[in-house]
């Protein structure tokens, strides 16, 4: 009689169970390691810079060389349009917002194997490390925008013809779709790498692939009309027409097309976070 | 007391072998059978006990099978059992590092765990960097580790290099860095792999030392899997004898140890063996009493006109020879069965394992069997709670005392 007494009062802290619901997304835990995340973030850029001499100068020289290429290969020699705006601005917009996105999906993309190591050995909640990616990329992603400011600036001085619009006031939702979108792209992506290893392979250019059909490279009033349904069905393409138009006032910016994305991007968020926290249980064994 | 960890049928179901190809239309299909039609998953049921000597035809196993068990608060318990016996799947499963097939575990309080060194540390930050990542991963707050930082490193012994990235430690060091870091973790129970096998001697017995500490003054419960048996006997008092993924034994240290030891007593020729013209039949290992005993069959097959000779050569667990014996083996008529016998109580021998191999050879010097392991025997006399003696062997010498009259001051 006692021992049944006792069950019935026992509290218990942790009950690791073989089943558990797929919703069980264990987000209080997340929240008890925050400062693991800081820490991840933090221990990335030290990591990054130690034993580099430019140190976090790399954060510009990629999008500025990466500008520079595109102005000369888009735009004087294949002459892409660029609705106008000049060329530099209108492809650092586009390669800022897109490097975070595509950093996003990269670097979360390979989370169980980088890191087979350390969560083969302790238990944390799994989801603190592509969260603190996507953390660690938004500051890198912040030192670009002041890289994007900047080159603005260089351009209002010198007349050019753009213009800030109400719509950066969208600024920080845009931010976290495609931070959002990203992440549940990289967490799918994670969680089926480890056991099919071939949609390691298909990132890398996937991704590549992907910015091609997303207006980076040329706006949306430019694409034809027979691929501008395909291009339009791609979420980061709304968020990046969104992105040009809240800072330089050109894009074809609509409600319609940013609720598209961001309908798109809550649904892949949600099956990325439970299809990793599926995986996340007994991906040691796997991968 | 009150029950700190409780394990209710919990059962770990690995695939060995390759994983890869194939495993899509698997995939499919036991997800068809399980979540369609409801089923039990088919791949399950193929499952064999865990023992990685015997080759089995499926390619499941259970790694761990119905383990069933109660920890008290406070209890240090010692988890042993042979390589591959399920030992590091159950602490993977205690410190949530992989999650059950079937089965529960109840946990009271936090855990911290140790599976391995430097679990987490990372190359390019400092010994101070690290002890805060590693921290947090473990599950500290920032704070706690603010307060605890001084202790961590006086304990670690490497306040001269905690400001040098961890890339530049020996093995040693960050294995010192990493036990101070989860030693003093504010958790109730601390889970701790073979972690020691790393580091100098000395660092052992602070380790142990502060298991010790952390089990009987703080109340903590430690849960220690090691082959170490002479530190499990210091540190645990209890025991938990795991062999091929089931429970064997959980009751006091010192039961569980003769029983790991003795189970370890296995051979490992497959008898009956040819060797030419004669012939090793039967191998039998016996224990009557203190005595060991090794007892072979031979059969003379063909008429050799050179004599033959068995050799066991008696081996410490770091494979130097402590001693050897020879017998000669008279294979002058043939069809004959000569058993012969080797009876030792090892006497001269300390506790502990003991491996023995068997060389048979032709007069001559032509080997017929060299150097073949033969089986781990286990000398082990219970302790009488005198002093602990180290060393390879146990001469009697004789002490003697005499009591003079007290000296005075002349």
């Amino acid at each position: 009689m006692e021992t049944i007494v006792n069950k019935d009062t026992e509290r218990w802290d942790l009950v690791i169970e073989g089943r558990s619901s797929l919703f069980d997304l264990k987000f209080r835990e997340v929240w008890h390691y925050r400062d693991l995340l800081m820490m991840f973030v933090k221990r990335d850029f030290v990591s990054f810079y130690k034993q580099t001499i430019l140190g976090p100068l790399w954060f510009f020289i990629q999008p500025l060389f990466t500008t520079i290429i595109f102005t000369f290969v888009f735009g004087n020699l294949a002459r892409l349009s660029t609705d106008g705006l000049p060329q530099p601005l209108f492809y650092l917009a586009g390669i800022t917002a897109w490097n975070y996105f595509a950093d996003c999906i990269t670097k979360t993309s390979t989370v169980f194997k980088d890191n087979a190591n350390i969560f083969g050995k302790v238990y944390f909640p799994r989801l603190i490390m592509p969260l603190s990616i996507v953390t660690s990329n938004l500051v890198r992603f912040g030192v670009q925008m002041l890289l994007f400011l900047g080159v603005m600036g260089y351009f209002a001085a010198t007349g050019a013809d753009f213009r800030i619009t109400s719509a950066i006031l969208l600024f920080p939702l845009l931010v976290l779709m495609m931070a959002l979108l990203g992440l549940g792209l990289g967490l799918i992506i994670t969680a089926m790498t480890t056991k099919y290893r071939d949609l390691s392979f298909l990132v890398s250019f996937g991704v590549q692939l992907l910015m091609y059909m997303t207006t980076v490279i040329y706006p949306l009033s430019a694409a034809p009309d027979k691929y501008r349904r395909l291009i339009e069905l791609n979420p980061m393409t709304g968020m990046i027409e969104a992105f040009r138009h809240a800072f330089l006032g050109k894009g074809e910016f609509s409600a319609w097309s940013l609720g598209y994305s961001a309908l798109v991007t809550l649904i892949i968020m949600v099956l990325g976070v439970v299809i990793f926290n599926k995986t996340e249980k007994n991906f040691v064994d796997t991968v | 007391m009150t029950v700190a960890i409780k394990v209710e049928n919990l059962s770990k179901v690995y695939q060995i072998g390759q994983i890869g190809t194939g495993t899509i239309s698997r995939d499919i299909e036991r997800w068809w059978i399980t979540k369609v039609m409801g089923k039990d998953d088919p791949f399950l049921k193929l499952g064999e006990t865990n023992d990685r000597t015997i080759k089995r035809k499926s390619n499941v196993v259970w790694s761990l099978k119905d383990i069933n068990f109660e920890i008290q608060q406070g209890d240090a318990v010692g988890i042993i059992g042979r390589n591959g016996a399920g030992k590091t799947t159950l602490l993977k499963l205690l410190s949530r590092v992989t999650s059950p097939t079937i089965g529960t575990i109840k946990i009271k309080g936090r855990v911290a765990s140790l599976l391995e060194v430097g679990t987490g540390f990372h190359p390019e930050l400092t010994g101070r960097e690290n002890i805060y990542l590693n921290g947090s991963i473990l599950g500290m707050r920032k704070k706690e580790i603010d307060r605890k930082l001084d202790e961590i490193v006086d304990f670690s012994g490497v306040e001269r290099y905690i400001d040098t990235p961890v890339k530049r430690y020996s093995v040693g060091m960050s294995v010192r860095l990493a036990f101070a870091v989860a030693a003093h973790l504010e958790s109730e129970i601390l889970i701790v792999d073979e972690v020691l096998a790393v580091g100098d001697a000395e660092f052992q017995k602070k380790c142990l030392g502060k298991m010790e500490e952390v089990g009987k003054q703080e109340g903590r419960t430690v849960l220690f899997v090691s082959h170490n048996m002479s530190a499990v006997r210091n540190l645990c008092n209890t025991g938990v004898l795991i062999a091929n993924g089931e429970i064997r034994y959980s009751g006091s240290t010192e039961t569980a140890i003769v029983e790991y030891l003795h189970s370890n007593s296995q051979n490992n020729l497959d008898f009956p063996i040819e060797l030419g013209n004669i012939k090793i039949d039967k191998f039998e290992y016996k224990q009557v009493g203190l005595d060991h005993l090794l007892c072979f069959d031979f059969i003379v097959l063909k008429q050799v006109p050179r004599e033959h000779y068995v050799k066991l050569s008696i081996k410490s667990a770091h494979d130097e020879i402590i001693f050897e014996n020879s017998q000669r083996l008279d294979t002058s008529l043939p069809n004959r069965c000569i058993s012969l016998q080797y009876e030792s109580d090892l006497a001269f021998l300390r506790n502990g394992d003991y491996k023995i191999y068997l060389t048979v050879f032709e007069h001559g010097m032509r080997w017929l069997l060299r150097d073949e392991f033969l089986l781990e025997i286990t000398k082990y006399i219970p302790r009488d709670g005198s002093v602990d003696h180290f060393g390879i062997v146990t001469p009697m010498g004789a002490w003697s005392s005499q009591i003079h009259s007290s000296l005075q001051a002349t």
